[in-house]
């Protein structure tokens, strides 16, 4: 019978194709491996040759004029368009090109669509991290704003045109040439869209204003005194140096909140408590910027410098571009998925942004009439809630559809339906109120911002800018220096929302938003410097009550530094940027060294000890000592708090840093230092003599895990969005630390570093933890990342129309209606 | 004698040619089909060369094995050395292979081997059966 081995071996072969053309495994699959490792099809194709030149003719059908990109070394695109629509066209095309994945991947995420393509996630995370956001309303904000944005003739036509642009280049993939993760993932991109660009804008609003504390706050309120409350969650800190000075006047409230009569019985005295947990984004989403004037600085000129603190991922959030057009020319760092520059300069103005940290994002408690959620009590009758019906489809599972109440305040986050990431069961609703929500227009404010001149055009530009609500610093050639804590905040009275609030009639409810003039803003201060770092905008006497939740360290030294700082060059503004000078350390050492007790500590204990204590405070990548630092706070902040917050397994907001600190400074017998579970009364040298042993050994153990490098301790990654490390730069030699002005932490820290000086030729520095590509198999995949770790930057060249033959040009790439005809 | 051996040499020949032109024109093809079909076209084709080019199964096994190693395995490597191995050290730490690019050069070029082997075997046991 030879039928036999036909048989047998047909089996065989058809088996081990379509094996090779399966996804395997659980949570976690593999990619199709016969598809993945064909080197016509696979990830081969996505291994760029070392030598790939750029030189291309490319179609953009109904460009109005010819563009030209040149390519730097570094291949940052110098773009030279006959329009703003035209750039835009062309910037979309390049975005794509360099980032299509991570742009798709980003407005995935941000419309609550991460489980279609990545399945349900371990515990189902993918599903809830979907249904939050889409609970939130992030799809119905970004609708809202592209209303809004297509309104506007001017940012319809900017934002089709950079659609357009993404398009023709998802025109050209086949599967061959789809970018890398979408091979692994085993998934195709879809067509892009405005409402993708409006997605993404808002991603960055619920990045940068999606965060509070309502419900950890709600819970230690209910569970603390209100004497340990205010001791535990003060309004202000006494060293905050706020961005416009302590003492600066400002004008009477225009508008005067007025807290409701029921404000003490039902808020500040209410009992209740809440289990749900929030998804909310990275906390330390913050930033440094400032400028100096002229006569401050050595070439008189200004100097305006940026940071932006944000998750240091591989593609970074930022591609490094300039554009040229008739009406200007701007050089910066876009937001792959968005038109335009958004931090930069052009030939006249320089301008950057850090987050304001205003809480914008409330809860109030809604009283249904029954579980369907149909019906809610507000202002003495049942009102009907809208509802509508969620189709959150899973990868490789049954769609999940979530139905959501909608109230007058909001949408509701969490019902009994939906507790978050708690596993416990809660009979408790609460609609969700976010300035985001609000359909605004921020796109536009950058659109100005590319061809300001002066101050008015700034401030004109800037006064379009709704949420998320950002400091945003100005230098321009004229010498002017200015600053604006832009954004439209709700007038709130003391407290309002520091707490999920009633929400059974309107009078919680936000009353009015700050007119924008009584933003607090400072031009051309006396001191000769602007700066911001997301401490409090102002001093307690501004009218209207901002939050308590803001970090006040980095502030402090920026402020410190420039104060004393003259005759400045770009030169020590990179040493002042990349400064891992930890002040938090300076205030905290003589806490901790003052009330030591050194009596019976061992050999071991005093090594360490001493190397503490002659640390020079920096937090330089070779250093022991922040890591002693480090371990020592934790444990004396464990050590005293803990014994009070362990009573309750509520999750209550843990405090500050800087409450501890200043708690301690002022107070050397502060009552939390007692351990409540002994009969002893400890005082602090007894806490910190205990906090510093454990210290020593965790030390030991340090030691033998090879980890007595602070950079290696801290292991800061620029890491790949799917987390992969294989994907990502790990282990990067960097100092810094949260409250340095080089706020390098393990996956968080400075996303762009600029530095300009507004000379008549402008001379400009940048860097950022990345490069051009997006794609893991380009040598211009992490192109700035060992610079950016080690501190330095790069020239930025602001290429001049005569430069075209220069010989830092690489690679040109021609754009025309119809390429064919065009001769490279 | 002389006749016999003069036969089993040109049968040898025979063979040989035969063994490399199906070899030839497995990795040709395949290389030509790739650009157009998907990856899986290696079969198809392995397949079908075998049937015109009649081979006992082992010889014609070797054929498309010896194709597609030799095809993927080179493009993959020619790629490889184009690229710095910049990516396969990724991949091969993500598949898992311990970040090594040989190891997923060896790889690719051992899955498509397979895949065109088994498909040429089975086309030679297709003849015999006939």
């Amino acid at each position: 019978m030879r039928i036999v081995p036909f048989l047998l071996s047909l089996l065989l072969t058809t088996g081990l194709i379509i094996c090779l053309n399966t996804s395997w495994g659980g949570l976690k699959k593999t990619p199709l491996l016969g598809q993945f490792l064909s080197p016509q099809h696979g990830f081969w194709q996505n291994a760029e040759p070392l030598e790939k030149g750029f030189n291309e003719s490319i179609a953009l059908p109904g460009l109005q004029g010819k563009g030209v990109v040149y390519f730097d070394e570094y291949l940052i695109p110098h773009v030279e368009a006959a329009s703003e629509t035209d750039a835009c066209y062309i910037q979309g095309y390049l975005h794509a090109r360099f980032r299509l994945w991570q742009m798709e991947f980003q407005t995935f995420a941000a419309a609550g669509r991460l489980s279609e393509f990545l399945g349900p996630g371990e515990n189902n995370s993918y599903v809830k991290y979907d249904r939050s956001m889409r609970r939130l309303g992030m799809v119905t904000a970004a609708r809202a704003a592209l209303a809004v944005m297509e309104r506007d003739s001017v940012i319809k036509r900017d934002c089709d045109a950079y659609t357009a642009g993404v398009n023709t280049y998802i025109g050209q993939l086949n599967a061959s040439t789809l970018p890398l993760e979408y091979k692994l993932l085993n998934y195709q991109p879809e067509p892009w869209s405005n409402l993708k660009t409006a997605l993404f804008i808002k991603y960055m609003a619920y990045d940068l204003a999606g965060g509070d504390n309502d419900f950890e706050m709600t819970n230690a309120k209910s569970f603390f005194s209100k004497e340990d409350f205010a001791k535990l969650y003060p309004m202000i800190q006494d060293s905050v140096d706020p961005i416009i000075p302590k003492g600066t006047n400002f004008l009477p409230p225009s508008f005067m909140p007025k807290a409701p009569a029921t404000v003490d019985s039902l808020y500040y005295n209410s009992n209740s408590t809440v289990t749900d947990e929030e998804l909310k984004p990275e906390k330390s989403n913050g930033s440094n910027n400032w400028a100096v004037s002229g006569k401050k600085t050595l070439s008189g000129s200004p100097i305006l410098c940026n940071d932006p603190h944000l998750s240091t991922n591989l593609p970074s959030i930022w591609y490094q571009m300039q554009i040229h057009t008739p009406g200007y020319n701007v050089y910066g760092v876009s937001f792959p998925g968005a038109p335009f520059v958004i931090i930069g300069f052009n030939d006249s103005c320089a301008w950057g942004i850090t987050n304001s940290e205003r809480d914008v994002r409330d809860y109030y408690a809604i009283k249904f009439k029954d579980d369907t959620r149909r019906e809610y009590w507000f202002n003495g009758q049942w009102l009907t809630a809208d509802q509508r019906v969620d189709t959150i489809r899973i990868r490789d599972a049954q769609p999940f559809y979530d139905t959501v109440a909608t109230t007058v305040f909001g949408p509701v986050m969490y019902d009994p339906g939906f507790t978050g990431y708690s596993d416990i069961a809660s009979n408790r609703s609460y609609a969700v109120r976010w300035k985001a929500a609000d359909s605004s227009d921020e796109l536009l404010t950058f659109h100005y911002l590319q061809s300001i001149h002066n101050y008015d055009d700034y401030k004109q530009a800037i006064g379009i800018f709704q949420t998320p609500g950002q400091n945003i610093i100005f230098a321009d050639k004229a010498g002017q220096i200015a600053i604006w804590q832009q954004g439209q905040f709700p007038a709130k009275w003391k407290q309002q929302g520091l707490f999920v609030m009633p929400g059974e009639d309107s009078s919680y409810m936000w009353q009015h938003s700050i007119s924008e003039e009584e933003n607090p803003y400072m031009i051309d201060p006396d001191r000769g410097f602007v700066s911001s770092a997301n401490q409090e905008p102002v001093d307690t006497t501004y009218p209207y009550y901002l939050g308590s939740d803001f970090p006040i360290y980095r502030g402090l030294i920026i402020n410190r530094q420039l104060d004393a700082m003259n005759s400045i060059t770009p030169a020590d503004m990179m040493k002042l940027q990349t400064d891992n000078f930890d002040v938090f350390a300076q205030m905290a050492r003589p806490v901790l060294l003052n009330h030591i007790n050194e009596v019976g500590l061992s050999e071991e204990a005093k090594s360490y000890l001493n190397i503490f204590k002659s640390w020079n405070l920096r937090n330089d990548p070779g250093e022991e000592g922040p890591i002693i630092f480090y371990y020592w706070w934790n444990h004396l902040d464990h050590d005293i708090l803990d014994d009070e917050f362990a009573r309750t397994p509520l999750h209550m907001q843990h405090p500050q840093e800087s409450t501890l600190l200043e708690a301690l400074l002022k107070d050397t017998s502060w009552s939390f230092i007692d351990n409540i579970g002994t009969p002893a009364k400890e005082t602090l040298r007894q806490v910190i003599t205990a906090a510093f042993r454990e210290t020593v050994e965790d030390m030991a153990k340090a030691r033998q895990d090879g980890l007595l490098t602070w950079a290696v301790f801290k292991d800061t990654w620029a890491r790949h969005l799917l987390r992969l490390p294989a994907l990502s730069r790990t282990h990067l030699p960097i100092g810094g630390g949260a409250h340095c002005i080089n706020a390098a932490k393990q996956f968080h820290g400075p996303s762009w570093r600029m530095i300009v000086q507004l000379t008549d030729k402008t001379e400009a520095y940048g860097i950022y933890p990345g490069g051009q590509s997006g794609n893991p198999g380009s040598p211009y995949y992490d192109t700035f990342v060992d610079r950016w770790a080690s501190g330095a930057y790069l020239p930025l060249w602001v290429m001049d129309p005569g430069e075209t033959m220069d010989k830092r040009v690489k690679w040109v790439m021609h754009f025309s209606t119809m390429p064919s005809s065009e001769k490279l | 004698m002389g006749h016999a051996f003069f036969n089993n040499a040109l049968i040898r020949k025979t063979m040989i040619l035969k063994f490399l032109a199906a070899t030839l024109l497995i990795a040709l093809l395949s290389f030509a089909c790739g650009l157009y079909f998907p990856w899986w076209v290696i079969a198809p084709v392995s397949f079908v060369v075998s049937l015109l080019i009649p081979q006992r199964p082992l010889q014609a096994f070797m054929a498309g094995f010896l194709a597609l190693l030799l095809l993927w395995g080179g493009l993959a490597l020619a790629i490889d050395l184009a690229n710095g191995s910049i990516l396969s050290a990724k991949v091969a730490a993500i598949l898992p292979l311990g970040g090594s690019s040989y190891a997923i050069v060896i790889v690719t070029g051992l899955v498509g081997a397979l895949v065109g082997g088994g498909s040429a075997l089975t086309a030679a046991f297709l003849k015999k059966a006939n």
